[in-house]
C-alpha cells in the first residue's frame, strides 16, 4: 500500500476509535459538570450498550433500528437507576469515597454483563454493506463512515441541546454554580439525574455503533472509561468541545503509534500526553489555564 | 504509641505470633502472609489518603518497581536479594519525587488522573521491557530470601518475617502521626493554605509523604517477588491501585489500623467469593458498595465510634470529641 494511503487509513482509523473516546469523554463531561463526579462507570454503558443491541436484534429479533433506540433507552435507564440508588443519597462525601462508588457500580455492571452475556466476545453485523469501500487506495470499513456520521449528529443536537433550549440552559446553570441555579427555580436533584440519564445514552450510542468495528465483550468498559477520562482531561474537564478534539487527537495518535512505531506503547504515548497536559496547563488544551 | 492503642496494639501482635501455632494449615499460612503484604502497601496509602488528603491512584506501580526491580537485579545480576529490595524502594522513591513534584501541585481529580497515567505508563513497561521484565508471560527465577544460612524458605519463617515488618510499620506510623509532623500533616488535608500560614511546609510534606508511600509499596513489592517468585505485570496494573484505595477506604482511611483492617477484608473476600464462581464479581461489587454506602468511615471508623458510644454511656457523660 503506497504511504499516502496508509495514512489515510491509519487517520480513519484514528477517527473513528477516537469518536468512541470522544464520546465517553464527552458523557464523563455530563456528569462531572452537574455533579463533580468522577465516574468511573462509564465505560460500563458503552458495554452494555453494544451488548443489549446485539440481544435485542438477535436473541430478540427486533429490526435494527428499534433494537438500537431500545438498547440506549435501556443503558439510560440503567443510568437512572445508578444515580438515584446511589449518588442521590449522599451529602457531602469524600472525593475517594465517590470514585469508589463509581467503580462499585461498574463492578456490579461488568459482573451482570458476564452473567447476562457470557465471556465471550459477540458480533454485531454493520449497519449497511459489509463490503470494504475503496477511497484514495485505502480499505474503509464502511462501518467508520456510520461511527464518523452518528459521532457528528450527536455532537450537532448536544450543541442545539445546551445552546438553545430551556432544559440545556438550566443543565449549564447548574454546572456554573449549583446553589444559584437552585435559587433560579431551577430543579437540579431532577437535572443530576438527568446528566446521568444523558450521559449514559451517549455511551450507549458509542457502544452500538463501535460494535460491529471491534466486536464487544463485558470486561472491555474500564479501558474505555480510562481513555475517555483522559481525553476529558486533556481538552478540559467539563469542556464538550475540548473532550471531542482531545478523543479524537487520542484515537489519531493511538493508531499511528500503533503503525508507526510500536503497538505495544501506544497507550503510553497517550498518557504521557495526559501527564505532560496537566503538568503544563490543567486546565486542558482547551480549557482555562488556572484550575482550582 | 499513646495509652490507648498501646494494649490493643500488644493484643495484636500476641495474636499474630500465636496464629500459624494455633492454626496449622498451609493455605492459611499463604493467605496471612499476602494480607501481611497489603497491609504494608496499603499503609504507605493510608498515610497519604487519610492523613495528608492526597490521592494517589498508583500505588500498584511503586508495588510493582519494587517487585521488578529486586527481581531483575537478582534474578538477572544475582545481585543480594536484600540489597536489590533496597535499591527497589530508593527507585520507588526517586520516581515518586521526580512524579511528586509537577504532580502534587494538583489538586482533587486531577492528581487523581495524573497518578493514574503515571501507573498505566509504568505497567506498559513493565509489559514491553521484554528482554528485561520478561513481558506479559513475566519474570520468573527470583530466588527466596536469606539471612546468614538461614532461609526464608518454609511459609512459617516467611509469615513471621512478614508480619515482623508490619508490625514495626504500624508501631513507626502511629508514633509518627501522633507527633508534630502527623499533626501538621492533617492540617494540610483540611486546608493547606490555613496549613501555610501557621508554619507547616506544605509542598516539601507532601512529597515527602508521598515519597514514604512510594517506599512501603516498593517494600511490599519486594517481599512479594521474593515469595511467590514468579512476576507478572497484571499483579501491578491501575486496577491492583483500585484495590489498594478499595482496602483503605472500606478500612477507614483516617486510622492506621484501618490499612490493615481493609487488607484482610480484600484480601480474605475475592478468596471467599471463589466460591460462588460466575457470581463473584457482582458480590463483590455489592459488598463494596453496601460498605461504602452505610460505613463512609470505613470498619475501624465503625469500631470507634462504637467505642466511643458504650464509653458515653458506661460512664454516664458526654463526650465531647
Amino acid at each position: 500500500m503506497a504511504l499516502s494511503a496508509q495514512i489515510f487509513q491509519l487517520l480513519l482509523t484514528g477517527i473513528t476509535i477516537g469518536g468512541i473516546y470522544s464520546m465517553v469523554a464527552i458523557g464523563f463531561n455530563i456528569i462531572y459538570n452537574s455533579t463533580d463526579i468522577l465516574n468511573f462507570a462509564q465505560g460500563e454503558f458503552v458495554v452494555i450498550g453494544g451488548l443489549s443491541a446485539i440481544m435485542f436484534h438477535h436473541a430478540l429479533g427486533l429490526n435494527f433500528v428499534l433494537s438500537f433506540f431500545l438498547a440506549v433507552a435501556s443503558v439510560s435507564f440503567i443510568g437512572i437507576l445508578f444515580e438515584r440508588s446511589t449518588i442521590h443519597f449522599l451529602k457531602k462525601p469524600a472525593l475517594v469515597t465517590l470514585i469508589l462508588i463509581t467503580i462499585a457500580v461498574s463492578i456490579i455492571l461488568r459482573g451482570s454483563a458476564m452473567l447476562v452475556w457470557g465471556k465471550d466476545s459477540l458480533v454485531l453485523e454493520p449497519f449497511s454493506s459489509s463490503e470494504p469501500l475503496l477511497i484514495l487506495g485505502a480499505a474503509i470499513h464502511s462501518q467508520m463512515l456510520w461511527v464518523i456520521g452518528i459521532m457528528v449528529v450527536v455532537v450537532l443536537f448536544l450543541t442545539y441541546l445546551f445552546g438553545f433550549t430551556l432544559f440545556g440552559k438550566a443543565l449549564r446553570a447548574c454546572a456554573i454554580n449549583r446553589d444559584a441555579a437552585k435559587l433560579m427555580g431551577i430543579n437540579t436533584k431532577a437535572m443530576v439525574t438527568l446528566s446521568f440519564a444523558m450521559s449514559a445514552a451517549i455511551g450507549a450510542i458509542a457502544g452500538i455503533i463501535i460494535t460491529p468495528i471491534t466486536l464487544m465483550e463485558y470486561d472491555r468498559g474500564a479501558v474505555l472509561g480510562i481513555k475517555g477520562f483522559s481525553a476529558a482531561i486533556v481538552g478540559g474537564v467539563g469542556n464538550s468541545t475540548g473532550a471531542l478534539v482531545a478523543g479524537l487527537m487520542f484515537g489519531i495518535i493511538e493508531s499511528f503509534c500503533a503503525g508507526f512505531i510500536s503497538s505495544g506503547y501506544k497507550d503510553a504515548f497517550a498518557f504521557a500526553l495526559m501527564l505532560l497536559v496537566l503538568f503544563v496547563r490543567p486546565g486542558g488544551l482547551l480549557g482555562k489555564y488556572e484550575v482550582e | 504509641m499513646t495509652k490507648h492503642n498501646l494494649p490493643l496494639y500488644l493484643l495484636f501482635s500476641l495474636a499474630i505470633l500465636l496464629f500459624p501455632f494455633l492454626i496449622a494449615n498451609e493455605y492459611f499460612l499463604t493467605v496471612m502472609i499476602v494480607i501481611g503484604i497489603n497491609a504494608l502497601v496499603a499503609l504507605g496509602l493510608i498515610l497519604l489518603i487519610g492523613f495528608t488528603g492526597q490521592l494517589s491512584l498508583c500505588q500498584a506501580a511503586f508495588y510493582g518497581i519494587g517487585a521488578y526491580t529486586t527481581g531483575v537485579l537478582s534474578a538477572k545480576f544475582s545481585f543480594n536479594p536484600w540489597f536489590s529490595i533496597a535499591v527497589g524502594i530508593v527507585m520507588a522513591c526517586c520516581l515518586a519525587f521526580v512524579l511528586g513534584l509537577p504532580a502534587l501541585k494538583l489538586k482533587g481529580h486531577y492528581l487523581a488522573m495524573a497518578t493514574l497515567g503515571f501507573g498505566e505508563i509504568i505497567n506498559i513497561v513493565f509489559k514491553e521491557w521484554g528482554n528485561l521484565t520478561g513481558g506479559p508471560s513475566g519474570l520468573i527465577g527470583i530466588p527466596q530470601l536469606a539471612l546468614g544460612g538461614f532461609m526464608f524458605d518454609t511459609d512459617l519463617r516467611y509469615y513471621l518475617l512478614v508480619w515482623f515488618i508490619v508490625l514495626v510499620v504500624i508501631a513507626i506510623l502511629f508514633n509518627l502521626t501522633n507527633s508534630r509532623i502527623g499533626r501538621g500533616l492533617l492540617s494540610i488535608k483540611h486546608s493547606e493554605e490555613a496549613a501555610a500560614s501557621l508554619g507547616v511546609a506544605v509542598a516539601t510534606y507532601k512529597i515527602k509523604i508521598f515519597m514514604c508511600c512510594a517506599a512501603l509499596g516498593a517494600l511490599g513489592g519486594g517481599l512479594y517477588a521474593h515469595y511467590i517468585t514468579v512476576i507478572s505485570p497484571e499483579a501491578f496494573d491501575v486496577f491492583h491501585s483500585i484495590v489498594l484505595i478499595i482496602m483503605v477506604v472500606t478500612g477507614g482511611l483516617t486510622y492506621i489500623e484501618g490499612g490493615v483492617i481493609g487488607a484482610f477484608l480484600f484480601t480474605l473476600i475475592p478468596e471467599l467469593l471463589q466460591a460462588v464462581e460466575d457470581y463473584s464479581i457482582i458480590t463483590y461489587g455489592f459488598i463494596l458498595l453496601f460498605i461504602l454506602m452505610f460505613m463512609p468511615q470505613g470498619i475501624a471508623g465503625l469500631f470507634n465510634s462504637g467505642i466511643k458510644k458504650i464509653k458515653g454511656h458506661l460512664f454516664n457523660k458526654v463526650n465531647v470529641l
